[in-house]
């Protein structure tokens, strides 16, 4: 099969992008009522809604920890959010990155303040372009900040793929499909330390250090968006109407 | 080395400062640096650094008066919700002013599923649930009037200094008011109409928490609103 | 998970206001809270819409699939509508398979679409008794205050009106997609609506304490006929209370004012 060509010789990619650019990225913050914190994520096209409720009582009782709060995550994807209808049950794949989702976050929670209770949080994928644990995880710490959970930092997280031989930052979908790799990371920028960390395809060593160099870089930008995000939600509610 | 202005809004993993500082409320210390751990307004006080969050839950704290629903019963105590991240026992004793036979007398008859009652926290430690009691003037079970639920982090503006806000608000409404330390407010008034005066005047309140000159626009709220009301009556 | 029970209180004051006449978030008995609808709000959904009634919050989203037809009627597309209580969207809600409450707003929101052919299914053949279009109506719920049917309904209603089929080349039998659209053929636009009796007085579009409070609830769905007139396509009563015959015909009188006004927010006209 011929592989679609991603990256055209002016060094653009199917969207336009330059090889270290991110999509325009758009936070929401405080979308549900119900929840005790929420926010909503546009990464280029992937579009996700993050609700945190907690840290509430936990059922049932003989799951919780005495001297912690247990973290629970759920990240799931709408039928409609691909172009083939996905059964809403959930597959391996959603209870893996479930998995990932929540130790990419737990580092940041101070859980010795709740012993014997839950935080959960849901992430729903509403449109999938590519990188959608990563919008997630980048939501869900806006969510946690919403639901006042103290944390030591907020996490960012972006992809980096391997494209064409070219590096690429903020993975769509169809680099991803045919990409040579994808690597998915989440950091506490302020910390400097990173939650999160998967690849999959083939890079050299080489690679792989610039790849976490381009991810770092990612990171540092959806920080500066998150931030700014908060900011002005809070800054709206503090002066409010 | 401070790095916020005073009342600054700050996020999580904010640094506020480096050297000799002591760490408040929300913030925490890693070798000589103060980060903020929730969002909210950053302050320096005599070398304190405190963070007054703008969200989060309510986390009880011993003499707290509360407001609390009940949610559950076992042979002993009631299960209530006080809407902190533990619920909260209590215990027969510290509700009834005589002793029950728990074995003959079903505790339901006295307090059951979903009753209200305002009560004191008396331990808690995170390690265990905390307790209450409802054995003090003032405390008890709720049988009228209106609650309503607000952001817990509010509470203190609802209060106002000193009280300021809430004695305004009794004096204008006629209302009985009792604001639980957890974000629920229990308002007992002559009639509804007042009620639900004071609930338009409690959310105008949470929603501008933090802004300047709001004693004022409540009472503006309120006098406005009894004379429109005054109007409809004398209509009819 | 058992929910949290609602204050003897606040039932004491729902039914004391309904007595005379008002409600707990300031609205008359027959006043719907405030509709939102937003279409188009995906671009990988074939249709999608949003829709807010008060704070209640959900997203239909239709996909398209070529499939079999079922044997009894070989000719016509296939519609298939699901729900998904997310657990996000209160906390009264767990992760997992549909509960009964899922299942029957779906199959209640299925059978307004179906009993007033919202969609011409005829149409959606692609080869008699062999391919047809089924249609799959996803409803998620991301904030529950109350009235997820009336909500899903029109969600669902909006998200088929504003979807686009993709269009098709028949080789033999074989179904070629291509990579061109036309709009899903409608035929009509049914609208539910939902009263909860609260004490012998019955209230439109219950928010969710009074839903957790009422004695029971009447969804009833009504779709304008060649005639002009207002047809009843769908109804479902539930809850633990019992409706009088004459609570009935009450509900139907104000329901299909209802219905009547809520189609005419419908964005476009439903064209």
């Amino acid at each position: 099969m011929e592989r679609k060509k991603l990256i055209s010789d002016d060094g653009r990619r199917l969207d336009g992008r330059r090889f270290d650019e991110i999509r325009p990225i758009k936070f929401k913050i405080g979308i549900l009522k119900n929840a005790d914190g929420s926010a909503y994520i546009e990464l280029g096209k992937t579009k996700v809604i993050v609700g945190v409720y907690g840290p509430r009582e936990l059922h049932p009782k003989h799951l919780a920890v005495p001297d912690r709060c247990i973290i629970q995550a759920r990240y799931h994807m709408a039928p409609f959010s691909v172009k083939e209808r996905k059964s809403p049950a959930p597959s391996r794949r959603e209870i893996e990155l479930s998995k990932v989702i929540r130790e990419a976050l737990e580092p940041a929670i101070f859980v010795e303040l709740f012993p014997r209770t839950t935080i959960d949080i849901f992430a729903e994928v509403i449109q999938a372009d590519g990188s959608t644990r990563c919008a997630a995880i980048s939501a869900a710490s806006l969510a946690l900040a919403d639901a006042g959970i103290p944390m030591r930092d907020l996490v960012a997280s972006i992809a980096v793929a391997k494209v064409d031989n070219q590096l690429v930052l903020d993975v769509m979908d169809e680099e991803d499909k045919y990409g040579l790799s994808d690597m998915p990371i989440a950091m506490m920028p302020s910390k400097n330390v990173i939650t999160l960390l998967q690849m999959d395809g083939m890079l050299t060593c080489e690679e792989f250090k610039k790849s976490l160099e381009l991810a770092k870089k990612g990171c540092m930008e959806i920080y500066k968006k998150q931030k700014e995000a908060l900011e002005s939600y809070f800054k709206n509610i503090k002066e409010e109407k | 080395m401070i790095y916020f202005s005073q009342r600054q809004i700050v996020v999580p993993g904010y640094m506020l400062a480096e050297g000799n500082y002591e760490a408040g409320r929300n913030v925490y210390k890693e070798e000589n640096r103060f980060y903020a751990t929730v969002i909210g307004l950053a302050e320096l006080k005599d070398k304190i650094i405190n963070v007054i969050p703008l969200r989060g839950c309510y986390i009880p704290s011993v003499g707290d008066v509360v407001i609390g629903k009940v949610i559950d019963i076992t042979t002993t105590a009631w299960i209530v919700d006080i809407r902190s991240p533990w619920n909260a026992f209590l215990f027969v004793k510290d509700f009834l002013s005589k002793p029950l036979n728990v074995i003959k007398e079903d505790i339901r008859n006295y307090l059951d599923i979903g009753e209200l009652i305002i009560a004191k926290v008396t331990s808690f430690d995170r390690t265990k649930n905390p307790t209450l009691t409802t054995k003090e003037h003032g405390l008890g079970k709720i049988e009228r009037g209106t609650v309503i639920e607000v952001d817990p982090t509010r509470v203190p503006r609802i209060i106002g200094k000193k009280g300021s806000m809430i004695n305004m608000l009794k004096k204008e409404t006629g209302c009985q008011i009792h604001v639980g330390q957890n974000g629920r407010v229990w308002i007992s008034g002559k009639n509804r109409e007042d009620e639900i005066l004071v609930v338009e005047a409690i959310k105008k309140i949470e929603s501008e928490a933090h802004t300047t000159g709001l004693t004022d626009r409540v009472y503006n709220l309120i006098t406005k609103r009894r004379v429109s009301n005054g109007k409809e009556k004398t209509n009819i | 998970m058992a929910t949290s029970p609602i204050p003897s209180l606040k039932r004491k004051q729902i039914y004391e206001l309904a007595e005379s006449g008002k409600r707990i978030d300031g609205r008359g008995l027959v006043d719907m809270r405030k509709i939102e609808i937003s279409t188009n709000i995906l671009d990988k959904a074939e249709g999608s819409a949003s829709v807010k009634l008060g704070d209640t919050y959900v997203i239909a989203g239709v996909k398209f699939e070529v499939s079999e037809p079922f044997p009894d009627i070989p000719n016509e597309g296939v519609l298939s509508v699901s729900a998904e209580f997310l657990p996000l969207a209160s906390p009264s809600f767990e992760a997992g398979p549909p509960d009964e409450n899922a299942i029957e707003l779906a199959r209640v929101v299925d059978r307004a679409l179906r009993g007033g052919k919202a969609i011409n299914t005829q149409k959606l053949c692609l080869i008699p008794g062999k391919k047809v279009w089924t249609v799959w109506v996803d409803i998620f719920v991301f904030d529950h205050f109350g009235n997820l049917i009336d909500a899903s309904a029109l969600a669902s209603l909006c998200a088929l009106i504003t979807a686009k089929v993709p269009k098709t080349e028949i080789i033999g039998n074989e179904v070629k997609i291509l990579d061109e659209y036309e709009p899903l053929p409608i035929n009509s636009l049914p609208i539910t609506i939902t009263l909860a009796k609260i004490g012998d007085k019955l209230l439109v579009d219950p928010s969710l304490e009074e839903e957790e409070v009422m004695d029971c609830r009447i969804s009833i769905a009504f779709v304008e006929g060649k005639d002009n007139q207002e047809h009843i396509c769908a109804v479902q009563k539930g809850g633990k209370g019992a409706f009088t015959y004459e609570e009935i015909l009450r509900a139907i009188d104000i329901a299909k004012v209802k219905s009547q006004e809520v189609r005419k927010i419908i964005p476009c006209g439903g064209k």
